[in-house]
C-alpha cells in the first residue's frame, strides 16, 4: 500500500487551529503540496497575514515572516529585491489585503513586482468576530451590519481582481473558490501558475480564493459551502482576469 | 484496493467530505464515536466501494484524511 494522498511535507505537524469547515486549511494544504512538488521549499519565504491565519508561520514548513497589518506586498517587495533567488509568497485575507493593505497591493501590482499573492476572500473579518469587511456582499449580515450591508451607508464591496485588472502592471490575476472538489483542483492549478510565474521571473501574480467562514457567517460548514456556490460566486465571478502570458505568444 | 484512513484526533467533524465530495457516498460523520476535542469524526461505511479518487482529501481542511492505494 502506497500513500497517494496525505499531509504534505510543506506543512508542519502542528494541528491547524481554525474552526471546523474553514477554507484556510484547504489553501494551506495546496500551498504545502506545491512547495514540495515545485521543489521550492528550501528557498521559499512566506508572509503571514494578520487575521485568523496569523499563525501561518507555525503551519508552513518554510521560512516565514510576520509584517504589520496589510503590509505583506511591501515586505514581499523588500525581500524579493534584496534576495531575488527567494520565492516570496504573501498569504493575506480580505481584511488584511482589501481594507488596510489596499495601497500596498495596488502599488505592488502597478510596479509588477515579481511576487505571488494568495488572497483569501471570505467576505468578513473572521478573527475579530465577524465585522463588515470591504468585501462583504450587499445585504449580507455581519456583527456591524445587523440589518445587512446597506449600500447607501456602507457603499459597494471592492472586487479586487477587477480593480487590479484595470492596471497595466499585473501579470496574472485569477479568482477561484474552494467550495467543490472541481473548484479546488482549479485553485491548485491557479496557485501553481502563480508560483511558476515567479520562478520564471514573469511578475506579479495574484490568486483570489473565495473561502468559507462558517463561524463568521453563522452557517454550518455545508451551508457555507453551498452559499459560496449559490451567492458569493455569482457576485464575485470566477475566472482569469489577466494573463499576460497569452499576449506574449 | 484503495483505502481511506481518517485521522480521528485531527478531524474536526465539519462534514465537508461527507456531503457531496465523495462520488460513491461512503463517508459519514460517526454517530457514536467522539474524539478528545469533542468532535464526531468522519468514518467510512463501506471501504469496498472506495475508488481512491482523493476528493475527500482535497476538500478536507485539516487535512485529516490519507488515501492509500
Amino acid at each position: 500500500m502506497k500513500k497517494i494522498f496525505g499531509r504534505p511535507d510543506g506543512l508542519t505537524d502542528t494541528l491547524l487551529r481554525y474552526c471546523p469547515g474553514c477554507g484556510h486549511g484547504i489553501v494551506h494544504r495546496i500551498i504545502g503540496d506545491l512547495l514540495v512538488t515545485l521543489n521550492i521549499r528550501e528557498r521559499a519565504v512566506g508572509i503571514a497575514p494578520v487575521g485568523c491565519s496569523v499563525f501561518a508561520d507555525e503551519y508552513f514548513n518554510c521560512d516565514m515572516i510576520q509584517p504589520p497589518h496589510g503590509r505583506g506586498p511591501a515586505v514581499s517587495t523588500g525581500i524579493k529585491r534584496s534576495r531575488p533567488d527567494c520565492i516570496v509568497f504573501s498569504y493575506q485575507g480580505d481584511g488584511d489585503l482589501a481594507a488596510i493593505g489596499t495601497a500596498e497591493i495596488i502599488h505592488a501590482g502597478a510596479r509588477n513586482e515579481n511576487i505571488t499573492i494568495i488572497f483569501i476572500n471570505n467576505a468578513i473579518f473572521g478573527m475579530t468576530g465577524g465585522q463588515l469587511a470591504p468585501t462583504t456582499l450587499p445585504g449580507m449580515k455581519s456583527t456591524t451590519s445587523v440589518q445587512g450591508r446597506d449600500i447607501e451607508k456602507q457603499g459597494y464591496p471592492i472586487k479586487v481582481c477587477e480593480l487590479l485588472s484595470g492596471l497595466d502592471g499585473p501579470y496574472y490575476l485569477e479568482r477561484c473558490a474552494v467550495d467543490t472538489p472541481k473548484n479546488i483542483i482549479k485553485t491548485e492549478k491557479a496557485i501553481k501558475t502563480a508560483f511558476k510565474n515567479q520562478i520564471d521571473n514573469k511578475g506579479f501574480s495574484m490568486v483570489e480564493i473565495l473561502s468559507m467562514c462558517p463561524t463568521g457567517w453563522g452557517k454550518t460548514p455545508i451551508q457555507a459551502k453551498k452559499w459560496i456556490t449559490d451567492v458569493m460566486a455569482q457576485y464575485y465571478p470566477l475566472g482569469v482576469f489577466c494573463d499576460r502570458s497569452k499576449e506574449e505568444k | 484496493m484503495p483505502e481511506v484512513k481518517i485521522l480521528e484526533e485531527v478531524c474536526k467533524g465539519c462534514g465537508l467530505c461527507c456531503d457531496s465530495a465523495c462520488p460513491v457516498d461512503i463517508l459519514i460523520l460517526s454517530p457514536n464515536r467522539i474524539n478528545s476535542n469533542g468532535y464526531h469524526p468522519a468514518e467510512v461505511t463501506d471501504m469496498e466501494k472506495c475508488i481512491g479518487c482523493g476528493y475527500c482529501f482535497k476538500v478536507c481542511p485539516e487535512p485529516a484524511i490519507e488515501v492509500y492505494k
